[in-house]
């Protein structure tokens, strides 16, 4: 190829690397490595797939889970109403006529599709990875480029295991600084949402870079790319390195053996140059950084917990303080919730648990508020189990429910009630994303526990042992 | 696919900035309602009163703005969800055309995919545009030009529009881009039969 010896990012060789054909006009034909399809991918794509006469060209490049409208509630054998047992079973039916592997409900692998891609070694350093969910990005983390697509992209990869995309630009984002106690991704990610934007990545692949990203751990680092689409980039990536490698070894699907080895030979040479230039840099210093919480509508709402809630610089920040019913110059902490949310594509590994149990142990739910914890797959409740953790939670009055994306999407009808507060680990404080009329507070795991306990917002720092 | 060639038509302004999918279509309608039904859900949450009642503060409600096929909105338009059914309500509402300072990237392509033409052009004429047409209702149609790339307004002023060319032709022609891959079954073949040896650790 004519551009092998000019410096590259790690964006663009992947790219390069799964380019099938330049249809011309700046859009190439990629090969996809990983198809995922969760149950409404299914029920609402397969029906015009068959309308069209198509058939699943690879099942073996396509896995496919429930996670979406299955219900969290313990001992649940699927969905809770008539229509979401439907969806379950056109699920059941399309993926045993295609080919297609099923993680099923109580069955190994079984999670949010972002949680297991990375857990099971489908989700590799290099691949690309694609699914009809915008969170995607999450599997990013391990070096892959990954992004979510709409019902029309899965089809059309469903059919060709190939998909039309226009080359973005690249964006680098730096974390700084060593990450102080009681911050963790979650925070670092929503204060650069806040410093640039719910529309700041918008047009990037972003790759995050720096000091403070290669400190954390692969699953923090999962967190830290999920929330790439609230910065509007579909792409957020970060480079493999030792870290990775050790976390793919001995996975279910992760290579073996001396192909493992060939394998990281090739990822290594993946890396972004030294060289390498990106269109646009940013850059934060975490340093100094506060436990971060959102106050209204948009990601990007968001201020440290020891803030006070800004003056509204827009006629959309008004309707915002008025929806969550807030008011300009008071203090964020001292916010008294209803509800707390610890789980979702985000936030639901067992690092994060262990956060959340850290603060729960000994202590108590304020009896005001109804907390839950979703595991985000089979395996993270099962380690959860093993460690103990479930036995903390149910002790301080949490529930401890069964894996899916349950609260965050609310697509299986788990909601909070109209006009409750709710501090949540997930990935979006949307109008009505709870439930019509719910006031979504994001924060991480610590956070949300430290609410729970307090019974209002509070900085999680002061509960800290 | 639907074609889009030249549209004239009344254009709704709804400036609200970061506009996500999720305010578009509630997910369970996704789930739960067809897609020749969704546009009736299509902003639920600030279309309607809670009681049902259509809100007066939604433009989209008074005369003559429930006839736009156009749709004016703020920065970052459709970001959020990937859901396609945000596309698929709005263009149930009648909605052909959104002109918007920025879209979320997923919606932008899904729009593309049904037919449904989003232009991006500068904040300051989408804000001017917009401005111009709630004040003077009995004004309010533009045409968009997909072929010149214009959105030409009634005084005659025009503003020009970037597109993809490959996007463009798909619109012009109603193409479908499947069937269009399928073409290329003979070059997705011999990527993987490249790629099987290169990486053997993809094909599980």
């Amino acid at each position: 190829m004519a551009h092998t010896t000019a410096a590259q990012t790690l964006f663009e060789k992947i790219w390069n690397e799964h380019v099938v054909t330049d249809l011309g006009g700046g859009a190439n034909l990629l090969h996809v490595d990983r198809h995922y399809l969760h149950e409404l991918c299914i029920s609402r794509g397969f029906p015009t797939l068959h309308e069209r006469g198509l058939s699943v060209r690879n099942p073996d490049l396509t896995f496919a889970a429930p996670d979406h409208v299955i219900s969290s509630a313990p001992g649940r054998t699927g969905g809770a109403f008539p229509w979401s047992i439907k969806v379950m079973d056109t699920m059941r039916i399309e993926t045993a006529k295609a080919g297609i592997r099923l993680f099923d409900i109580d069955q190994d692998g079984q999670g949010i599709l972002h949680v297991i891609g990375p857990e099971l070694g489908l989700t590799l350093p290099g691949t690309t990875v694609v699914c009809g969910d915008s969170h995607t990005c999450t599997n990013g983390a391990l070096g892959a480029l990954a992004f979510g697509i709409g019902i029309s992209e899965v089809i059309h990869i469903l059919a060709t295991q190939t998909i039309v995309q226009r080359k973005p630009k690249t964006m680098r984002a730096q974390f700084e600084g060593t990450v102080p106690r009681g911050v963790y991704s979650k925070d670092l990610i929503l204060a650069l949402i806040g410093k640039v934007g719910a529309a700041g990545g918008a047009g990037y692949a972003i790759e995050y870079a720096g000091s403070a990203v290669r400190a954390l751990e692969l699953e923090a680092r999962m967190t830290l790319c999920n929330l790439s689409i609230e910065l509007g980039a579909k792409i957020g990536m970060i480079g493999p390195d030792e870290k990775t490698y050790a976390y793919v070894k001995g996975r279910r699907f992760a290579p073996k053996g001396a192909q493992f080895d060939a394998a990281i030979r090739h990822w290594k040479a993946m890396s972004t140059d030294a060289e390498a230039t990106f269109d646009h840099e940013v850059s934060l210093n975490v340093s100094d950084l506060a436990p971060q919480i959102t106050w209204g509508t948009s990601p990007e709402d968001v201020i440290g917990v020891d803030a006070r809630i800004p003056q509204p610089g827009h006629v959309s920040k008004s309707e915002a303080l008025a929806y969550m019913g807030l008011s300009a110059g008071a203090k964020i902490a001292g916010t008294k919730v209803d509800r707390v949310f610890i789980g979702s594509c985000t936030n639901s590994r067992v690092s994060d648990l262990r956060v959340a149990a850290e603060i729960a142990r000994g202590r108590t739910v304020a009896k005001h508020v109804e907390a839950w914890i979703v595991p985000g797959s089979v395996g993270v409740k099962r380690e959860a189990e093993a460690e103990g953790l479930d036995q903390v939670f149910l002790a301080a009055g949490f529930q401890w429910r069964e894996p899916g994306c349950s609260m965050c999407v609310g697509v299986n009808e788990e909601w909070a009630a109209p006009k409750a507060r709710c501090v949540s680990t997930s990935n979006r404080n949307f109008v009505g994303r709870q439930g019509p009329e719910v006031r979504t507070h994001l924060a991480s795991p610590a956070m949300a526990a430290a609410a729970a306990i307090a019974g209002e917002i509070t900085d999680v720092r002061q509960l800290m042992r | 696919m639907d074609k889009f060639t030249t549209l004239t038509a009344i254009a709704a302004y709804y400036p609200r900035a970061n506009v996500d999918t999720d305010l578009i279509i509630r997910v369970e309608r996704c789930a739960k309602v067809e897609k020749n039904e969704l546009g009736q859900y299509a902003f639920e949450m600030v279309r309607f009163l809670p009681d049902g009642a259509a809100n007066p503060a939604f433009p989209l409600n008074a005369a003559p703005f429930t006839e736009a096929k156009i749709l004016i909105g703020g920065i970052n338009f459709g970001c959020g969800s990937s859901r396609e059914m945000a596309v698929w309500a709005i263009a149930g509402m009648g909605i052909r055309c959104i002109i918007a300072p920025s879209f979320g990237e997923i919606f932008f392509g899904n729009c593309f995919q049904n037919g449904l033409l989003p232009v991006i052009l500068p904040q300051q004429v989408v804000e001017h545009l917009g401005a111009s047409l709630a004040a003077e209702p009995a004004r309010a149609k533009l045409t968009v030009d997909l072929a010149r790339q214009k959105v030409v307004t009634q005084d005659g002023a025009e503003h020009a529009f970037e597109i993809e060319p490959l996007r463009k032709k798909a619109l012009l022609e109603g193409l479908d881009e499947i069937g269009l891959t399928q073409l290329r079954e003979a070059e997705i073949a011999a990527f993987q039969q490249k790629d099987r040896l290169k990486r053997p650790w993809v094909y599980v």
